[in-house]
C-alpha cells in the first residue's frame, strides 16, 4: 500500500481559476483522506514528528482520519496548533512534516498537510469545538498584533483562564493571514474568520484600530490598563525597496501595497471603494511567496505578468507548489534577470524595466551560488507596472516607543529563544517580528511558547 | 464603532465632525491624522486631527468632498457611527517637543490654504495655549471657502485672508502676502505651511530665498498609514521617507514637491482615471481645488 502514488487533491483548472478568486486547491474529500491516511506506515519513530514546528503527534492524528474518526484527529491536532486549517493550507510541508516522512525516500510523502487541511475543515463544518476554556484567574495580558503569533498566544493564554485583549492596528484582525496571502490560497471568510470567530468564543477580546506606540504604549498598558503582561507579535511588515532608479514612479508598488489593497481592502470587488491599478504588463521583481502570490493576483486582474529573479529557477525561495500553480496560471519566468533601472514617461508613469542578465557564479559563504552580472546584457522589458517583492523588516513604531527594549540590528526585537522574554520583564514576543519575515508555523510556535513562559512567570509570582 | 457626535458644514464640499474615539483623543497631537473608514466597503480615508478633546473622548476631523469616499462621507450624519477611526498617527509636529520659552523667542506664521486651514487649527491652538504668539496667513479660492477664520481669531493668532478672486478680504495668492509681510521687516523664524501641494512647492520656493525655516505637511496617497505598505512614499533629500510614519510633516526645502504630486495624481489624472474606468467601472469623482 505504501508503494501507492499520493492520491491526488482536485484543483480548480488553471484557465478556469485565473478569471476568480476562489480557492485553487479543493482539499480532499472524505473517501479521499481515508485511502491518503492509509498511506502512512504509522512509524514509531517517526521523522515527519520532529520536522512540524509544533510537533503535532502526526501518525496518531493520521490513524484517527485512517478509521473515519475525524472528530478524534482534530482533538489531536488542537493539543499542538491551533489553526489548523491555515497550517493546512499554507506550511512549506515539503521542507517541514513532509519533507522527512520516510515515504518520501523512495516514493511520495504523505500528503501531511492536505489531510490536516481536511480534518481541520471538516470539525469546523460539523462544529466540533476542540477546546474549552478554564475558569478566570483574575490576570490580564495584552497580545499586540493579531497574525499568527498573536492568535497562538492569545488562545492558549486563554485557555489557560486569562483575561486577554489583542490590540490590531488594522480594521481586521488576521494579520498577514488577511492583507497579504491571497484569497485563492487562504478563503478569509470561511477559514480565517473562523479561526478568529474560535478565539473569541474563548473569551478574547479584540480591539482592532489601536495602533500600539501611537495610540497606547506598552508602558501604559502595564502601568495604568492594568495589564499584568504583555506579548509583541507585531510581524515584519516594513517592506523594502531596491534603491534603483525611477522606483518612485507611478505604477511601482511594494507587494505588501499590491496584496493589501487587493486582499484586505478587496479591490477586485467592485463594490469595494479602494482602487487598484495593475496595467497591461506587470513585472513582478523577487522570488519568494510574496512575489508568486503577487504575481497571481497579477495574473487574475487580467495582467500579462513577469516574475524577474536575479538566480535560476532552482533557487526560487518560493514553494515548488506556489511556483508550480503561478506557472499553470500563465505567469512567465524570467529568471538570472536583474532590474538596474525604472524608465518613466514625462508624466511619471512606467513605460518599462531595465534589466541585466545574470549567471551564477562561485558558491558564496552560504553556499549558495552568487549571480554575476553578464557583460553587455542589458535589455529593457517594457511593463506598465512593477511590483517590488523584496522582503520586510519589523516595523520600528513599537521599539522606537518603548524605553529598554532591545533590538537588533536587523530591527527585530532581541527576545529569549525558548520563553520570548525580552529585555524588559513582563514583555514577551515572537514571530516576524523578532525572526524577520519568516512563516505561518513559526509564529505560531513562538506564540505557544511565549504564552506557556508568561503562564509560568504570572503563576509564580502572585 | 465610532460615534458621530457632531456634523457641521463649514463650507460649500467642506464639513466638520466630531467623532467618538477616546481612546485617540487621550493620545493625540498637533500634526497627526487619523484614518476613517466608512463601513465595510469603504477605503481608509486619512484625514488630519483638528481638534480633540479628552474630556469628551471626542476628535475632529473636516474634510472636503472630492471624489466617491468623501462624498460617501459626507452623507453621515450625527449619531451615525463610522466602523473603524484609527490614530493618532504620524509624528507629531516638531515644536512640541521644544522649550516652551524658546518658542516664545521665535516669530512664526502659518500659512494655510482651503481645507488645509483645518489642520492649522490645532498647531495654532497649542501655541497659543501655551502663550506663543503666532500669525496666520489663510488663503481660500473665494469668501465661502474661507473657514475657521473666527476660531483662529479667538484663539488670539493674528490672521490674514487672501482670496483668489478677490471676493472678501484682499486678492491674490498666500504667497503674495508672505512676501510682503517679510519685505515689510518681520522677521520670520519659522514658516509652516498646510494647503494644496502646488501652494506648499511656491511657499517653500519663497522661503528658501530668505533663508527661512519651512514645515509642510504631505498628504500623499496612503492604505494602511502605519508603514506597512510604502504607497506614502516621498523623497526627501536623498532620503525615502514613508509619510505615515516619518511625517506628515518635513522640511519644505528639502521635499521632492513635483514627485509628490504626481504621485498624488496616479488615482486622478486622465491616465489614471482612465485605467480605472477600465479595469472597474467609473470610480473617480469630480475633483476641486482644495487641499490637494
Ligand atoms: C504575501 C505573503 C505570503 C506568505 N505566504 C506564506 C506561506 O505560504 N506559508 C507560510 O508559512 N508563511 C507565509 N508567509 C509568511 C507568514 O505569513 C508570516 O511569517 C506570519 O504571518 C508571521 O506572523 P506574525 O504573527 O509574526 O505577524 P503578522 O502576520 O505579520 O501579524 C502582525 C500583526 O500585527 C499588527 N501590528 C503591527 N504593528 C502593530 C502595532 N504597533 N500595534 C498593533 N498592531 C500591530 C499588524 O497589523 C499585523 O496584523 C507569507 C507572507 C506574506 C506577506
Ligand atoms: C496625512 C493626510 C492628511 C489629510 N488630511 C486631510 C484633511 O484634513 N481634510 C481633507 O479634506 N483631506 C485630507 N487629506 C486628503 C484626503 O485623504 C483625500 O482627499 C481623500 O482620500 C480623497 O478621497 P476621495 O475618494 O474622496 O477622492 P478621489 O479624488 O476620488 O480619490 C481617488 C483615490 O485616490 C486616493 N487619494 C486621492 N487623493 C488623496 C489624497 N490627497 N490623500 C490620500 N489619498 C488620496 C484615494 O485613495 C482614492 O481612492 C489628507 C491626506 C493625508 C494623506
Ligand atoms: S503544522 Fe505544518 S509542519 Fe506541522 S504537520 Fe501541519 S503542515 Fe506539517
Ligand atoms: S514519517 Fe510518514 S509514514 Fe511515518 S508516520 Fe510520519 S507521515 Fe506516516
Ligand atoms: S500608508 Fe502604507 S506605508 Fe504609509
Amino acid at each position: 500500500m505504501s508503494k501507492a502514488a499520493r492520491v491526488p487533491v482536485r484543483e480548480q483548472c488553471p484557465k478556469q481559476r485565473v478569471t476568480n478568486f476562489d480557492e485553487v486547491c479543493l482539499g480532499y474529500s472524505l473517501e479521499e483522506a481515508v485511502a491518503e491516511a492509509n498511506r502512512c506506515l504509522n512509524c514509531k519513530n517517526a521523522k515527519c514528528v520532529g520536522d512540524c514546528p509544533v510537533a503535532i503527534n502526526i501518525p496518531e492524528f493520521v490513524s484517527h482520519v485512517k478509521k473515519g474518526e475525524i472528530a478524534e484527529a482534530a482533538k489531536v491536532i488542537a493539543q499542538a496548533s491551533a489553526l489548523p486549517a491555515v497550517c493546512g493550507r499554507v506550511c512549506p510541508q515539503e521542507t517541514q512534516c513532509e519533507g522527512k516522512c520516510i515515504l518520501g525516500i523512495k516514493g511520495e510523502a504523505v500528503a501531511i498537510g492536505k489531510l490536516e487541511r481536511f480534518v481541520a475543515d471538516w470539525a469546523r463544518e460539523n462544529q466540533i469545538t476542540a477546546a474549552e476554556a478554564a475558569p478566570k484567574n483574575g490576570k490580564k495580558v495584552a497580545v499586540i498584533g493579531s497574525g499568527p503569533a498573536g492568535l497562538t498566544c492569545a488562545g492558549d493564554l486563554a485557555l489557560k483562564g486569562y483575561e486577554v485583549t489583542i490590540f490590531e492596528a488594522l480594521h481586521e484582525p488576521g494579520g498577514v493571514l488577511v492583507y497579504g496571502i491571497p484569497e485563492f490560497r487562504l478563503p478569509k471568510e470561511t477559514v480565517v474568520k473562523a479561526e478568529i470567530e474560535n478565539l473569541k468564543k474563548l473569551g478574547v477580546a479584540i480591539e482592532t484600530n489601536v495602533v500600539i506606540g501611537k495610540t497606547v504604549t506598552i508602558d501604559e498598558l502595564l502601568n495604568e490598563e492594568g495589564f499584568d503582561a504583555v506579548f509583541i507579535g507585531s510581524g515584519a511588515g516594513l517592506p523594502k525597496f531596491m534603491g534603483i532608479a525611477g522606483e518612485n514612479a507611478n505604477g511601482v508598488f511594494s507587494a505588501n501595497e499590491f496584496l493589501t489593497r487587493n486582499n484586505l481592502m478587496k479591490a477586485f470587488k467592485e463594490e469595494y471603494s479602494t482602487p487598484i491599478k495593475v496595467g497591461k504588463k506587470v513585472a513582478v521583481v523577487g522570488g519568494g511567496n510574496v512575489a508568486m502570490d503577487a504575481a497571481r493576483t497579477a495574473a487574475r486582474l487580467g495582467a500579462e505578468t513577469h516574475i524577474v529573479y536575479r538566480r535560476s529557477e532552482a533557487e526560487l525561495p518560493a514553494r515548488v507548489e506556489e511556483v508550480h500553480h503561478a506557472k499553470e496560471e500563465g505567469v512567465i519566468f524570467d529568471v538570472l534577470t536583474n532590474p538596474t533601472e525604472i524608465l518613466v514617461d514625462e508624466k511619471g508613469w512606467v513605460t518599462g524595466l531595465k534589466c541585466v542578465k545574470m549567471e551564477l557564479g562561485e558558491p558564496d559563504a552560504g553556499g549558495r551560488r552568487k549571480p554575476v552580472v553578464v557583460a553587455d546584457s542589458e535589455f529593457v522589458m517594457e511593463v506598465d507596472t512593477v511590483i517590488m517583492s523584496l522582503g520586510t523588516s519589523p516595523n520600528p513604531l513599537i521599539s522606537s516607543t518603548t524605553q529598554g527594549l532591545e533590538i537588533n540590528k536587523w530591527q527585530c526585537i532581541v527576545a529569549d529563544e525558548e520563553t520570548g522574554l525580552t529585555s524588559r520583564e513582563r514583555v514577551y514576543a515572537g514571530g516576524d517580528a523578532v525572526t524577520g519575515a519568516a512563516t505561518v508555523i513559526l509564529a505560531m510556535g513562538a506564540g505557544k511558547k511565549a504564552a506557556a513562559a508568561i503562564d509560568e512567570m504570572l503563576m509564580s509570582s502572585k | 464603532m465610532y460615534k458621530i457626535v457632531e456634523k457641521r458644514q463649514l463650507a460649500p464640499q467642506i464639513y466638520l465632525m466630531d467623532v467618538e474615539a477616546p481612546r485617540v483623543a487621550k493620545s493625540a497631537k498637533p500634526g497627526q491624522f487619523i484614518i476613517v473608514k466608512t463601513d465595510e466597503k469603504g477605503e481608509r480615508i486619512p484625514l488630519t486631527i483638528c481638534d480633540y478633546d479628552t474630556v469628551k473622548g471626542t476628535v475632529t476631523i473636516v474634510f472636503q468632498t472630492l471624489g466617491k469616499s468623501t462624498l460617501e462621507m459626507a452623507d453621515y450624519q450625527a449619531g451615525d457611527y463610522f466602523t473603524d477611526f484609527a490614530g493618532p498617527l504620524g509624528e507629531a509636529s516638531e515644536f512640541i517637543f521644544e522649550e516652551i520659552e524658546a518658542l516664545k523667542q521665535q516669530k512664526i506664521i502659518f500659512v494655510a490654504g482651503g481645507v488645509g486651514t483645518a489642520p492649522v487649527y490645532p498647531q495654532v491652538k497649542w501655541l497659543q495655549q501655551q502663550g506663543v504668539q503666532v500669525d496666520v496667513i489663510i488663503g481660500a479660492r473665494n469668501r465661502e471657502m474661507v473657514i475657521l477664520e473666527e476660531e483662529l481669531k479667538a484663539l488670539g493668532a493674528r490672521v490674514y485672508v487672501t482670496t483668489d478672486d478677490g471676493s472678501y478680504s484682499r486678492k491674490g495668492l498666500v504667497t503674495d502676502v508672505l512676501k510682503e509681510l517679510i519685505d515689510n521687516g518681520t522677521r520670520y523664524d519659522h514658516v509652516i505651511a498646510i494647503g494644496p501641494m502646488i501652494m506648499m512647492k511656491f511657499v517653500a520656493k519663497l522661503t528658501k530665498e530668505y533663508a527661512i525655516k519651512t514645515t509642510i505637511s504631505l498628504n500623499p496617497i496612503m492604505v494602511d498609514g502605519t508603514g506597512m505598505c510604502g504607497a506614502c512614499r516621498v523623497s526627501v533629500g536623498d532620503e525615502i521617507k514613508f509619510a505615515c510614519v516619518d511625517g506628515p510633516e518635513f522640511d519644505g526645502h528639502l521635499v521632492d514637491f513635483d514627485e509628490a504630486m504626481r504621485r498624488q495624481a496616479m488615482y486622478k489624472t486622465e491616465e489614471g482615471r482612465e485605467m480605472l474606468a477600465m479595469e472597474k467601472g467609473s470610480h473617480t469623482g469630480g475633483c476641486c481645488g482644495g487641499h490637494n
